[in-house]
């Protein structure tokens, strides 16, 4: 029960990080590069702890990122759905992948989700993006093996001190 | 193992059902929002609680970072840059005392270099150095003569235009008459119509009259007079004046209108001597020899 406990706080900790490393300011030649911390995350512990992150996680905390990123309320929310549900429906494939293919089902899951953004970005009527609005799934690409490997070593550590 | 209803967002398997409802509320939070504007508000609400704190949060490792950069600046570094600045400001300071009068100057000899420059001609840069203004005589006296290659005829004109001309040389300075002199005229044309006349000097600065104008003539207050380039002493196409008045000559055979001088006559400093020009202007100068006599017409042939 105890690792329970912990495992949701390392949970929260890691969805609080990673709304911070969203939010992280940086020079605006690197903002297109941002990779999307939060679907990363809970990427993670979708695949890892289905029975605990599910759609409603998702959901909620995409409208947690709406309220403090985002621009339209519910945007995030849409888009976190989607991944999870993917996620979760691949879920049995997606954990027994080798880092390298797992990287790369990563990238598509990002660029899924970056055509998810445009559609719901042109309904309400905004104009075609920018090239380097295909530039974060790329970056989210790069960033996930280590994503992976910090939360599972993290993961290791605390069943270890059990 | 815990079953599906053991948490709150507990979802042991990916329903459909569960996503439609999902993406349902979420487009409708969508929506709401597009149209009322909800995140606003609810940033507002919620911002001053929750959302600054994390902004903030976010952007410590960059505070943290510049706070580094400045405290590992060494003492040493911190007064040669104090010693440096101190330099900097005494040197500045001498030069805002001396910026007012720069300014000024600067902008008379910008406004003269863009003259010459759109000129396209050779001038000599002169200062005027003595300044005669009795009724029947506007002269200048400038300080450069025959020893700088002035010679008499030349036209002076400043940054605004014609001023007037060389009458006179010495070895070191020259005497302009200028075109306010009772005795000064120039031929004009009115740069709208093309209009060709004559501009006299009225003994007045800052007039110039244009006694013979046909009374038919369009020529209306606010007229540019440009220098026509007749009688080839001035080339064509300076501004001479501008036309304040149209009225009646005396006899009323004419009409009679008055103009300002576009340079400014009682104000330059520095002129402008214009050099040889492009082309000659006017008639060609009468042949020296005696009147030519004719070869088939001679005398008991």
């Amino acid at each position: 029960m105890n690792r329970w406990r912990a495992q949701g706080w390392l949970m929260l900790a890691s969805l609080v990080l990673a709304f911070l490393l969203q939010l992280l300011p940086l020079p605006v030649a690197m903002l297109p590069f941002k990779p999307w911390w939060i679907g990363l995350v809970l990427v993670y512990w979708t695949i890892e702890v289905p029975e605990r992150a599910g759609l409603g996680l998702a959901f909620a905390f995409g409208l947690a990122g709406d309220i403090v990123t985002g621009e339209l309320l519910g945007e995030q929310a849409l888009r976190l759905v989607v991944l999870a549900f993917i996620v979760l429906r691949f879920r049995a494939r997606l954990r027994f992948f080798p880092i390298w293919q797992q990287t790369l089902a990563v990238f598509a899951l990002l660029l899924n989700d970056r055509v998810v953004t445009l559609m719901v970005r042109g309904f309400a009527g905004e104009p075609m993006p920018p090239a380097t609005f295909w530039m974060s799934p790329l970056t989210g690409m790069l960033a996930w093996p280590f994503v992976y490997l910090l939360f599972d070593d993290v993961r290791t550590r605390l069943r270890a001190k059990d | 193992m815990r079953t599906d209803t053991a948490t709150l967002f507990a979802e042991g398997s990916a329903s459909t059902l569960r996503l439609i409802v999902y993406l349902a509320i979420a487009v409708a939070l969508m929506v709401l929002d597009h149209r009322g504007g909800w995140l606003q508000s609810l940033r507002r609400h919620v911002g001053q609680t929750l959302v600054e704190p994390a902004w903030r949060v976010a952007a410590l490792p960059s505070e943290v970072a510049r706070a580094a950069r400045m405290a590992v600046v060494t003492q040493d570094s911190l007064a040669s840059e104090n010693r440096l600045l101190r330099e900097q400001l005494l040197l500045a300071q001498t030069r805002l005392n001396r910026l007012d009068v720069l300014v000024a100057q600067n902008e008379r000899l910008k406004e003269l270099l863009d003259a010459q420059q759109d000129l396209g001609l050779s001038v000599q840069f002169a200062r005027i150095v003595d300044v005669d203004l009795d009724p029947f005589r506007h002269r200048i006296v400038l300080d450069v003569g025959s020893n700088q290659g002035v010679a008499i005829g030349q036209p002076v004109i400043d940054a605004h235009g014609v001023m007037g001309q060389v009458v006179e040389v010495l070895a070191d300075s020259a005497i302009v008459m200028l075109v306010t002199d009772p005795t000064h005229a120039v031929p004009v044309v009115v740069e709208r119509t093309g209009l060709r006349t004559v501009a006299y000097g009225s003994g007045a600065i800052d007039r110039l009259e244009l006694p013979n104008i046909p009374i038919s003539a369009d020529v209306a207050v606010g007229d540019r007079l440009m220098t026509s380039g007749l009688g080839g002493r001035f080339p064509a196409g300076f501004p001479l004046g501008e036309i304040l008045s149209v009225n009646n000559s005396e006899d009323g055979m004419f009409a009679a209108a008055v103009a300002r001088p576009a340079a400014a006559l009682d104000r330059s400093g520095e002129v402008l001597l214009l050099g040889d020009q492009p082309q000659p202007y006017g008639p060609p100068s009468p042949e020296p020899a005696g009147p030519p006599v004719p070869e088939t017409r001679k005398p008991g042939a």
